[in-house]
């Protein structure tokens, strides 16, 4: 076993071991709080796909955070109000169900903004992952229907067959087995072939383009991909919350997930569930002493991007290795 | 004569004023080394840029294997079968030796798109890409990260690269460039066989290498080309002594 497995591994069990205890002490607020930083990390995770894998630092993965949030708001609202979908189809409030919607429209929203986005490159990007991303935000902002500023109540938490997610241990093993999945998801991808001209691309574009493989088509499919991962974390936060804000769609969000991944080691399967570990204790921790919390947080960035690049996993497990 | 594989045009490409491709036409035909030889900034590389799709050319046409191929980008290109090195090394500087070899069998093997069988335990990969190391001789340096490979190393293992494409024409722009006098030797025993296998366009400043491989020579200068022909009608004409060659030949 390799010193990132055992170290893998051990983050894996810390953060399962944590809210079972808990649970049998009667302490549901830890299990709340270990859900958090679960879809945190499996949101990060699909960023990663992105911007650890392909480089491509998008700041606008908060849309389809926002999206897949409000995939299960709106679905939810349908569900509890008894009124159909389009075209008559009755809602539902089956998680699995709801999360394949969150799925498909972020990879549906996902390839056009792509299409356009990665025409660019560097700061370009940036700025135009941006500018979808607010643009959502706004339109989610400006529709009544849907909540409006408000966002959306979700009145009570969506379902999964044979478990009762009003319950904060079953929803968490939820969001704990997904986030498990989406890690998987990303060492394939990593190690496959695609992920192989997805790093390459990263590395060196021209090179890639130069074997015979389109750098624009590999980056389309790694951004959809990722987007989809993203918003599935975003449809089980609404549910955590039980509230899909548009908060979810704004641009601070795009950011936390990018420091998620920072704080955690950019590129490195573990790297957002350390991130997330650390944010959310900060956020807990800090944020009970002080509401200036976040320029702590500032602090330990600046001190990561510094003195350790390589995140938390960089500094439990090694520099990285490409076989 | 056999019909070229390549054919190029009137080609045309200027930066600002500068006209770096001047209005060239030439051809590679089949189990040729066709050398290109000029002075620095005489726009060998830009050339070679255009004819692999990395430039867009102002004008003129680029015909390969019987197809303009003026419209197609890089990687279209590179599928038909047109394999380049670069003349400053262009590499996934993280990954190995071997992973460089990797990507360009992969991409000769088709879809990318394929998303769950790693390919460091895919046989279908690691040996034909080792295979092409050993004929380069890099074998023993495949697992070192191509960031920390030897200036000589990186130009081989650009060879094996192109190699493992299996193309239809080499475009090789420099590839003597900074292997020492061993290493272009041995380098030029290679070319000498690898025509067999392709055409190689040759860009190259090493005399001995382009003397002892070229079946032609065409001299670029200023974007233009003052002439094509034999290595001895081109070793013997006053212009190019004049424009490039001086006391080399
Ligand atoms: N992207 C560019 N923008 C502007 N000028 C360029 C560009 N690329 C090349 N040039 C100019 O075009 C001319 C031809 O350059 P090129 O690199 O093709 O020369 P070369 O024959 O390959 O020279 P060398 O033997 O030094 O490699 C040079 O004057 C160079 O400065
Ligand atoms: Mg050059």
């Amino acid at each position: 076993m390799t010193r990132e497995t055992f170290a893998n591994a051990l983050l894996a069990l810390l953060l399962l071991a944590v809210p079972i205890a808990a649970s049998y002490m009667g302490e549901p607020f830890y299990v709340t709080l270990a859900t958090r930083i679960a879809v945190l990390a499996l949101a990060a995770v699909g960023l990663n796909i992105a911007l650890g894998l392909g480089g491509l630092v998008s700041f606008g993965h908060a849309a389809f955070f926002g999206l897949g949030g409000y995939a299960a708001g709106v679905l939810a609202t349908h569900a509890f109000n008894a009124e159909p979908l389009l075209f008559g189809i009755a809602s539902t409030t089956s998680m699995p169900v709801i999360w394949l919607v969150a799925i498909v429209v972020c990879g549906l929203v996902a390839l056009p903004i792509g299409a356009v986005s990665l025409r660019t490159a560097g700061v370009y990007f940036i700025m135009i992952t941006l500018a979808f991303a607010q643009m959502i935000y706004y339109f989610a902002v400006s529709w009544p229907a849907y909540g409006g500023e408000d966002g959306l109540s979700i009145y009570v938490r969506n379902t999964f067959p044979g478990l009762n997610t009003a319950q904060p241990l079953p929803f968490f093993l939820i969001c704990y087995v997904l986030l498990l999945l989406g890690l998987l998801l990303f060492r394939f991808l990593r190690d496959s072939r695609f992920g192989a001209a997805l790093q390459a691309a990263r590395q060196n574009a021209t090179r890639l383009a130069a074997v015979g493989i389109p750098p624009f088509k590999i980056r389309l499919v790694a951004f959809a991909i990722s987007a989809m991962v993203t918003g599935l974390a975003g449809a089980l936060f609404a549910d955590l919350n039980r509230f899909a804000s548009p908060s979810m769609l704004s641009w601070h969000m795009s950011g936390e997930l990018i420091v998620l991944i920072v704080l955690g080691g950019i590129g490195r399967q573990f790297g957002p569930v350390a991130g997330a570990m650390l944010f959310v204790l900060l956020e807990y921790v800090l944020g009970g002493i002080t509401e200036r919390w976040q320029f702590f947080l500032g602090l330990i960035l600046l001190g990561v991007v510094l003195f350790a690049r390589g995140g938390l996993i960089g500094l439990l497990a090694g520099r990285a290795r490409h076989g | 004569m056999a019909d070229p594989v390549l054919e190029i045009r009137d080609l045309r490409k200027s930066f600002g004023a500068l006209k770096a491709t001047d209005g060239v036409s030439l051809t590679l035909l089949p189990g040729e080394i066709h050398a290109l030889i000029g002075p620095n900034g005489a726009g060998k590389s830009t050339l070679i840029h255009q004819i692999s799709g990395a430039l867009k050319p102002d004008g003129g046409t680029i015909r390969f294997l019987g197809q303009d191929i003026g419209g197609l980008g890089m990687a279209a290109r590179a599928r038909l079968g047109l394999a380049r090195s670069f003349q400053t090394s262009s590499l996934a500087q993280e990954f190995s030796a071997l992973r460089n070899v990797m990507l360009a069998v992969q991409a000769k093997q088709g879809s990318s798109l394929r998303f769950f069988r790693p390919v460091m335990r895919d046989k279908s990969l690691t040996e034909p890409a080792m295979a092409m190391l050993e004929r380069v001789g890099l074998a023993a340096r495949a697992q070192v990260p191509a960031a920390e490979l030897s200036h000589g190393e990186r130009r081989q293992l650009e060879i094996a690269i192109a190699l493992a494409l299996g193309p239809k024409a080499f475009l090789l722009d420099e590839p003597m460039a900074g292997m020492g006098p061993e290493g272009s030797k041995s380098l030029t025993r290679f070319l000498d066989d690898l025509r067999r296998e392709a055409p190689i366009l040759l860009v190259e400043h090493d005399m001995d290498a382009v003397f002892a491989l070229a079946d032609r020579i065409s001299v670029l200068v200023y974007g233009r080309i003052i002439a094509t022909g034999k290595v001895d009608e081109i070793r013997n004409d006053p212009e190019v002594r004049r424009a490039y060659l001086g006391d080399a030949a």
